[in-house]
Order: structure tokens, then sequence, then C-alpha cells
């Protein structure tokens, strides 16, 4: 069997029905070998797109997301999801071609050194040295990138060795990799310390991050949270893992959190960080950071743990094994409710002093923050939502109330902007009963609108509903708030008319301009069969608040 | 205890320990013997901000498994967080923390030293004190192999280099456990 025969029989074997990516001269063989294999292949429009697609098929499904790329551009090209999907923890597998053998270290035609490029940023790489391999590196590939902490894995693949002829035996069972051995269970010892711990805190929190959404450990979380009223937080990464609303639900925490999520850290006594890593957009000082709190924190990554914030009670494992046991301890200890009352007093106080508010247009422009609204009500709050990064990620943060995980899909590490289209693409290939909406910024959508066409030829029926305020909005923000109102170049201008756009790649193009027409708006586009973008025009320079200014401490937010 | 209390955790007791040790520490790593390993330690130190001050790689008994060797400062870098992510690299098989008290390290060193008629002899001296080796000659310069801890070698320098050190060449230290006597 052609090695490349090989590499997709190993796909299917590892369960992979799906594979997004364009063809180029390094992976024309196995391009042929895709031409008969049982597998739908997704032609998107850049290899960014179709690296950004695998992760939102990866977390809208929780299955390993795959992407193919060439060669030098066609791999360089998908550098950045590759990034994107380590920050993130998204178990994806790149496959990408490289030139002969003969070629390698030439600079030959389209040669880039990949597996050297993506060192910092895979979990881990293979580069085929033997057309044999290529079976095993796919199974090891796999197992990898989905257990532990999921995340990204490369196999570089060089044209002569995918074309050669290989005996094909399925590769199966455990890989064996002597340095790779996750461990899962966690400690009971530290386990009983914290509920022991927990038992007696008086202003305790959850802090629940996007490990939980990858450990399918939501329920657990909430068993945790039902053994008593403990207030729960979530990172941006972690929205759903606890269902909101919900009488325990304080808000997304961090930079653009909620002031009593952010208020209810700062004061607590003891945080309970469940698969959440401590980064800046959450601690902001980081010296003044949770001043009068102790730290359980549980991870399957042992790296993260005490990496940020140092961890008085660490615990290493899978959410899904360890909460189980936190909430059983704990419940054994029998603490007293009581002791929460004068707690959730003061988080009452709070969310009633600073609930998220905007003022409204008087007229009928359209706020952003009503935008979102009108979204929520339009899709009953049922949709998967993906969203770009900016100004727009955080309102929907704020404003959308995610009910279950792996509906909310954005890019919250690295922070791509262009994100949310292709990411789209994947989650509804993945998931094609579900509604499936990309909430774009208009500075995001133009660096990625090229895959309007992948859906539009794929019948890949998703919706767009794009925030139009014609700048790059968050970083025009920050220029007016800590650059004296000198905007450089953050204006998007009226160009590109997005409904033309939208119809002249095979979309349907709506226009919304009225606040009274929004939600309407949304409610027909989820009805029209097709692909559907509609423009909504919101305020041009509505701020994202409340806000913790970068380097600031919770305490000192603002707006 | 009071009936039904349980022997709760007071907060005001948890501690957490500081990663900086404030010493140096010798790392023993076990590797697969693949290529790119040690691009990937090296790519992961340079991202990490960690600085490793000698580095040493050689074969084992084991021809799928290399042996790595480092040191690294233990004042600027808290060492269990540079082990943790080391351990996050999938060919990384083994890491030791090695105990200074519990282990033979040594390292090998050539010194090309002036060697003048007069001083001549007082170099062979100490390199017979140090039980180094005289392994190249010329009219004008002796140069000379000394194996041992860093500690000896850094003493050797210091007797030579008022003599005129012309070059140096250290190894880095390798190490391995002390085996319990009754072993």
């Amino acid at each position: 069997m052609r090695a490349a025969d090989a590499l997709c029989e190993a796909l299917k074997a590892e369960g992979v029905k799906h594979v997004f990516g364009i063809p180029g001269g390094a992976n024309l063989p196995t391009y042929d070998a895709l031409y008969d294999a049982d597998i739908r292949h997704i032609q998107v429009r850049h290899e960014q797109g179709g690296g950004h697609a695998a992760e939102g098929y990866a977390k809208a499904s929780g299955r390993v997301g795959v992407a193919f790329a060439t060669s030098g551009p066609g791999a360089t090209n998908m550098v950045t999801a590759i990034a994107d999907a380590i920050m993130d923890s998204v178990p994806t597998v790149f496959v990408t071609g490289q030139v002969r053998t003969d070629l390698i270290g030439t600079d030959g035609f389209q040669e880039a050194d990949v597996t050297g490029i993506t060192l910092p940023i895979v979990k881990h790489s293979f580069m085929v040295t033997d057309p044999r391999q290529i079976p095993e590196y796919i199974h090891k590939a796999f197992y990898i990138a989905s257990t532990g902490r999921p995340g990204p894995v490369l196999v570089d693949v060089p044209q002569d060795l995918s074309r050669a002829d290989i005996e094909y035996e399925p590769a199966t069972g455990t890989p064996e990799l002597p340095g790779y051995k996750p461990s899962t269970e966690g400690n009971i010892k530290q386990v009983r310390i914290a509920a022991k711990a927990l038992a007696n805190a008086r202003r305790p929190i959850i802090y629940s991050g996007g490990g939980v959404v990858n450990a399918n450990a939501s329920e657990e979380l909430r068993e945790l949270c039902a053994a008593d009223r403990f207030p729960v937080t979530c990172t941006v990464m972690g929205l759903g893992a606890f269902p909101a609303p919900h009488e325990q639900w304080v808000g997304m925490l961090g930079m653009h959190g909620t002031r009593a999520a952010n208020y209810a850290m700062d004061e607590s006594d003891l945080i309970v960080a469940v698969g959440a890593r401590f980064d800046d957009r959450i601690t902001g000082k980081l010296s003044e950071f949770a001043p009068r709190a102790k730290f359980i924190h549980i991870d399957i990554d042992p790296a993260e743990i005490s990496k940020n914030v140092p961890a008085h009670i660490p615990i290493v494992g899978d959410a899904k094994d360890v909460l189980p046991k936190l909430t059983d301890e704990y419940r054994a200890l029998q603490a007293d409710p009581e002791r929460l009352e004068e707690w959730w007093r003061q988080i009452h106080e709070w969310q009633e002093q600073y609930p998220l508010r905007y003022e409204d247009s008087e007229d009928s422009e359209i706020k952003p923050q009503r935008m979102i609204e009108a979204m929520y009500k339009a899709t009953e709050g049922e949709a998967v939502i993906t969203s770009d990064v900016g100004q727009h990620q955080m309102w929907c943060a704020q404003y959308y109330d995610f009910p279950r995980p792996r509906q909310w899909i954005n890019s919250g590490g690295l922070g791509t902007m262009g994100f949310g289209l292709p990411a789209a693409i994947g989650a509804k290939v993945a998931r094609p009963d579900d509604t499936v909406v990309c909430l774009a910024g208009d500075g995001s959508l133009v660096m990625v609108c090229q895959e309007l066409a992948t859906a539009a030829i794929h019948d890949i029926p998703v919706k767009i509903f794009l925030m139009n305020n014609g700048y790059m909005g968050m970083v025009r923000q920050w220029q007016e708030l800590f650059w004296d109102g000198r905007y450089s170049a953050v204006e998007m201008g009226d160009s590109p008319d997005w409904v033309k756009l939208a119809e002249a790649f095979g979309w349907t193009g709506v226009r919304c301009t009225d606040k009274g027409e929004v939600e309407d708006a949304m409610k027909s586009a989820l009805e029209t069969e097709g692909p559907v973008l509609v423009d909504v025009h919101v305020t041009k320079e509505e701020n994202c608040y409340p806000m913790i200014p970068a380097g600031a401490a919770a305490r000192d937010m603002v707006g | 205890m009071e009936a039904g209390t349980p022997d709760l955790i007071k907060l005001e007791d948890l501690e957490v320990t500081s990663g900086f040790t404030g010493r140096k520490h010798l790392l023993s790593l076990l590797v697969e013997n693949k290529p790119g390993v040690l691009a990937r330690i090296a790519g992961l130190f340079s991202r990490r901000g960690f600085n490793i001050e000698t580095l040493v790689v050689g074969p084992t008994e084991d021809p799928d498994v290399s042996r790595l060797t480092m040191t690294v400062d233990g004042a600027l870098h808290p060492i269990d967080q540079v082990t943790k992510q080391l351990h996050k690299l999938i060919n990384v098989i083994k890491i030791r923390d090695m105990e200074p008290d519990q282990t033979i390290a040594r390292e090998m060193a050539v010194f090309k030293v002036s060697a003048s008629v007069e001083s001549r002899g007082e170099i062979m001296q100490f390199a017979e004190i140090f039980r180094a080796t005289v392994i190249d000659v010329s009219r004008r310069t002796l140069t000379i192999e000394v194996t041992g801890d860093s500690g000896k070698i850094d003493a050797f320098e210091r007797m030579i280099r008022p003599h005129g050190l012309i070059e140096m060449a250290r190894t880095g230290e390798v190490a391995i456990t002390r085996s319990k006597p009754e072993a």
C-alpha cells in the first residue's frame, strides 16, 4: 500500500471523518489517497482557516480536529492556528507535506523547516524519516493530542516517503511513549486536605477554566457546587462549564469580568482553581492578586501548578476524576452551610450595586450590548457561538448566558482575530444539527473573509452576526483610554460593503441599523437556508466595561 | 475534638514552598535518543527564559536512551518549574535533581598554560597535586588535563591562571548517584 493511503487508513482507524485543508506540491500523494478514502475533506481557502476550522471542530465536539497543509508557505500559513491550539489546549493533529528527503536542507522550492518553526508551539511533533513510521506516528499523534492536557501535534511527511510502498499494519493499543504518562487520578491525601480546608473556608470561590470543558467535567463541577453554596466564576475559556444563569453563578472574572466575580476573588480566603492557569488577564497585577486567599489548584498539567501563583494545596489530575472525590470528601465532613451566609450577603451586595449595565440609545442606534441581548433572545440561548477577538468577544462573554459547555468557542489565550468564521465552519461540520453562529468583529472578519467561500461551496450553513463598528474596537478603546485618544490605524472605514461581499461569495447578506429590528433580523437569518451574514451596525465608539486596566488590581476596576 | 466537629484544616496554617532554592542544581535527564531532542530542550529553556549553565549530552548503557546532564541556578529560576516544564517534553523519560551529598559528579578540563623555563616546574607540581596529566608540551606552553568535580577544576584554574592561561576548555559535569555501601 502507498504510505499516503496508509496515512488515510490510519486516520480512519482513529475515527477521523472530516479533514480541513489545502493541497500543494508536497502533499499531492496524500490528496491523491484522499480521493478514494472515505473521509470528508473540506477544502478551505487559506491554511490558517483550515487550522482554526480543525480547532472549532475539536472544541465543539471534544474529538481531535485534523488539518492538512502542504510544505513551506502552506505550513507556515497554519502556524497561527497551531499557536492558538497550544494556548487553548485544543486537541488537534496537523499533517504537513514536506519536500522530498533529497531536497531537505537544500533550500528547495517550498521548503521550510516546519518542525523547527513550530517547535515552541506544539505539544509534540514528528518528522517522518521512514515511510513505515506514518501509521505509527499518526496513532501516537492522536494519543498525545487527546490525552493529558490536550494540544496540537504536528506530523511532517516528506513527499517521496508518502509515495513509498509499505505494508500497512494498523497501530492499536496505547502507544509506547516512555516519557509520556499523564497522571489523572489526583492524590487522595491532597484531595482530603483540600476538602478539609474548604469546609473551614468562610469566603471560598470556585474559579473554573477551560480545563473543565476539556475534561468534560462540567457535570462533576456542578456536583461539587451542589455540595454547598460555593460561588462560581469561570474564565473566558470556561464559560458554559457551569450553567448560567444560576444562583451560585457570579459571572466571568478577569479583565472584563463582573465586579462581583473580581471582588469575590479579591476578598476570598480560599480559591479553588480547576483547570485554570492564572493568566495575566485573570490576575491583573500579580502582587495584588487575591491577597487574602489560599489556593487549591487542580490541574492535569503539573507545570501549571504554582507557575504564576503558588498553590497551597496542589492536586495534579483530571478534573473529571478529582472533582467527584473532592465532592465526596467534602460531603462527608458535613460542613456548616450557615458559615457562608455572610459571604453571600456581601456577594449579593456587589451584584446589586454593580450589575452589568449599559446606557441604551435614545434613538434607533444599536448598542453593541443590546445586539448581544438580541442574539441571546433570537437563539434562545441555545446556539453554538464562535467569536473573533475584541470588544464583541467580551460583550458576548458578559451578556450571553451559556447554559452548557462547548457552546462558546473562542480564542482566549492567543487572542487570534479572525478565529470566529473558520471555527464556526469546523463547529458546524462537527455538529450539523446545532445552530452555529459566528459573532464576528469587522476588524477580525476581514482577515479571514475568504472562508466565506468555504461555507458556501461546501454547503455549511453557518450564520455570521457581524458587530460592525467600523473600528478595531478594543484597540480603539485602549487608544481612547490610555493613549490620549490618538486613534492610530484603528479605523476600518466603510470597506467592504459586507452585504455585497456576502452575496459575492454566495451567501445571503442582510444589513441592520435599527435596534428595533435586530432580533427579528437574526431570527430570520436563523430560519433562512444556507449561510447568512447579518451586518449589524452598532455604536461606533462604545467602550467595554467594567475593566481592570492592564497591570492594575481587581480592586481598581473602572467603568 | 468535640463530637461531630471534623478535624478541619485551618487556612492560616497553609503555606507554600518557594521554588527558588538559592543553590546550583545538577539535573540528570534520561531522554529518548532521537533527532531534535536537544533542540526541544534548548528551545524550552530559551522560551521560558531559563538559563543553562552547563550541558553535557552523551550515550548511556541503553542505545535508545541518552543522558543529558545540566546545571541550573536555583537562585535565578524556580527549579520545580524548570523540571516540570522539562517533563512536559514527550521525549524526556526521567529527570533527577541530583542531591549533592549523594552524587558523584565529574568534569574534565584541558588547560593550555604559558610555561617558561622558570615556572615550568611549579606548574608541573600543581598538576601532580591535582592528579592532572600533562598531555602536550611545547617550548613555551604546557597543556594539562584535569578531572574532578567542578570545585576541583575551579581550584586548579585559580592556581594556574597567574602563570598565564592561554586557553581553557571544560566539558561540564556528568553525574551519577552514589551507591549505598551495603548495596
